[in-house]
């Protein structure tokens, strides 16, 4: 490049040519697709399909030089749970291998390692300059033995910035009732399934072979977490926890099937070491604002909860299922974006026969690293149609979020498998 | 008009239900024996109380947490083993191939007439088609019904 930009200085012609060439190159090529790949967005952003991986398509990451890796709920016909994927310059891709013989939804990725989980499990892989795994048939496993009992399996997986990984371990029960989802069964005392599910486990991202003697309690009282996102402004952890499910098949007295849909609502914490959100003591009425206690525990739909549990920073509506959380830090997005959240909302099944809702990614605005004002929706009808999103049967099923190196915000979709790019195309 | 005799002929080819009502079929098992309105209504009530939730209002389930009770070796399948779902509840069983990761409870509260109700209103419904479960039967599987 340096022998030939004198020559190409005597070359008004070829300075133009390659000064075009220049900024196709920075300026993105990327189109959205005519549709904006069927979603629904604010007035200037754009979204095209990136691929169809025909797989459960859990969570995802990108690389600093582009290298995109999806974790799989289930290895696919192949046999491989983790798929990477190459762009061509238009932002169409195509899976270019796999490796991972495992199921899981937690995968992320530092410019240094990939990291991956499967539902017990979480494994390192070695990333080189380009971004590409060199040890793709022996990771580390860094942490082992973590509980799995099908209910709220996933280990969804984040780092700080300080060495740690962050591992939710999910409650493998919906209150911890004597029996599991059965009517009228109360609570056990002194919640057995806390000491080893129901909260987020800190571990070191560097050693080998850590179980729970390893590792740190960080905060419990958390019924299951999917989407949780280091945010580097505050240094701290936030979480988005699925709240407790079937207020009313389990208490028919106490609550209508219409107060069962909407209660209790969708959690964001913001976490210190020691936090304990309280479930399953207590459940959230975000119409109320107030922390109440569980039917299971002595409520009665009216009793506050005593005790001294974590506030939420912020609350959704029930049983949405948010599956991914993400701080955009990007300079893509317009100001307003930056530092505030993307959130995946899964959908939710729970609120039948009311109409079920979701299928959508939230934004919610932050200041000063706290969310500050209203959430709204951001990208809308992964339903396919407002009728797919009441009848719970939804096209696709936004789960994982990342954040591409020009700050392009990536979405997977379980169902179908198809991931989106979601860009901004207005200066 | 030899078009339209055909479309026709088509049409009812294609409706096979009632080709076959109308053919003097062989005297089979009741399996095709009309199930009585009321009984449907009833299963039906018992179904929004106690199944809907997980099973949701079309029957077709949630991916991955709550199976599809949409033509399932289950639904149509052995009775005692259909019948023991219910009084029981089930757990990490594969259906059909899948795995489903959310807990099915017991409903050993139902009465025999509610388990028979609700299970002939399944098998008759959501595409279904299946003989009636009737209240002795549910009770003869529930007093050997081992835990
Ligand atoms: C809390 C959620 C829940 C409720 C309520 C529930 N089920 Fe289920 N059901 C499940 C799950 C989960 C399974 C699968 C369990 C497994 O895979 O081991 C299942 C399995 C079944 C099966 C066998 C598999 C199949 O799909 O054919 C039948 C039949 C069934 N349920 C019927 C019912 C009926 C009838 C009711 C109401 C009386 C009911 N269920 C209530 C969650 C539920």
């Amino acid at each position: 490049m340096k022998n030939t930009l004198p020559r190409l200085l005597l070359l008004p012609a070829a300075v133009v040519g390659s000064l075009s060439l220049f900024a196709l190159k920075t300026e993105t090529a990327v189109l959205p697709d005519a549709d904006n790949a069927g979603l629904k967005l604010p007035a200037g952003f754009g979204a095209l399909k990136v691929a169809e991986t025909g797989g459960r398509a859990r969570h995802i990451t990108v690389t600093p030089q582009g290298t995109i890796y999806v974790k799989l709920n289930r290895p696919n016909s192949a046999g491989k749970g983790i798929l990477v994927l190459r762009e061509a310059s238009n932002g169409k891709a195509t899976v270019s291998s796999g490796f991972g013989n495992y199921g899981g939804t937690g995968i992320y990725s530092t410019p240094e390692y990939l990291y991956a989980s499967s539902d017990q499990e979480v494994f390192r892989y070695k990333l080189n300059s380009k971004g590409e795994v060199t040890n793709p048939e022996q990771p580390e496993k860094i942490i082992t033995g973590l509980v799995n009992r099908k209910q709220h399996e996933s280990k969804s997986i984040t780092l700080d910035k300080a060495g740690n990984i962050y591992v939710n371990v999910g409650a493998y029960s919906n209150s911890c009732q004597v029996k599991d989802r059965q009517k009228g069964s109360l609570g056990i005392q002194n919640c057995p399934v806390l000491d080893s599910a129901g909260g987020i486990w800190q571990f070191k991202a560097d050693k080998l072979n850590q179980t729970y003697g390893n590792g740190i309690r960080y905060a419990t009282g958390l019924r299951n977490v999917v989407g949780l996102d280091w945010n580097a402004q505050t240094n701290q952890l936030f979480v988005m926890q699925h709240g407790r499910d079937q207020l009313y098949d389990n208490f028919p007295s106490l609550y209508t099937s219409k107060q069962s849909a909407e209660l209790p609502a969708e959690c964001m914490y913001a976490l210190k070491r020691g936090d304990n959100a309280g479930w399953p003591y207590i459940y959230y009425d975000g119409q109320q604002r107030k922390k109440m206690m569980a039917p299971e525990y002595g409520g009665d739909g009216k009793k506050e909860a005593t005790g001294n549990y974590l506030e939420p920073a912020a609350a959704y509506p029930a049983h949405t299922a948010p599956d991914a959380l993400l701080f955009y830090t990007g300079t893509m997005f317009p100001e307003k974006y930056r530092n505030g959240a993307f959130i995946a909302f899964h959908g939710s099944w729970n609120r039948a026969p009311e109409p079920q809702k979701g299928y959508y990614v939230v934004f919610q605005p932050f200041k000063d690293g706290k969310p500050s004002g209203d959430w709204e929706v951001f990208a809308d009808n992964f339903a396919g149609s407002a009728a797919n999103a009441a009848a719970g049967r939804p096209e696709h099923k936004p789960c994982g979020l990342a954040q591409g190196p020009d700050g392009s915000l990536y979405v997977t979709d379980d169902k179908q498998g198809t991931i989106y790019r979601i860009v901004y195309a207005k200066k | 008009m030899k078009f339209l005799l055909a479309a026709l002929g088509l049409l009812t080819w294609s409706s096979g239900t009632a080709v076959a009502q109308k053919k003097p079929a062989p005297k089979a098992k009741p399996a095709t024996a009309t199930i009585p309105a009321a009984t449907l209504t009833a299963g039906k009530a018992v179904y929004v109380q106690n199944c809907l939730t997980c099973h949701q209002a079309d029957g077709g389930g949630v991916d991955g947490l709550n199976p599809p009770l949409t033509k399932t070796t289950w639904v149509l399948g052995d009775k005692t083993r259909l019948v023991k779902v219910v009084l029981n509840g089930l757990q990490g069983e594969d259906i059909d191939g899948e795995p489903y990761n959310n807990v099915m409870p017991a409903f050993d509260i139902l009465t025999d007439q509610q388990i028979a109700d609700v299970l002939t209103y399944v098998r008759n419904s959501f595409g279904n088609k299946a003989s009636a479960i009737k209240a002795p039967e549910v009770k003869t599987i529930r007093a050997t019904n081992k835990k």
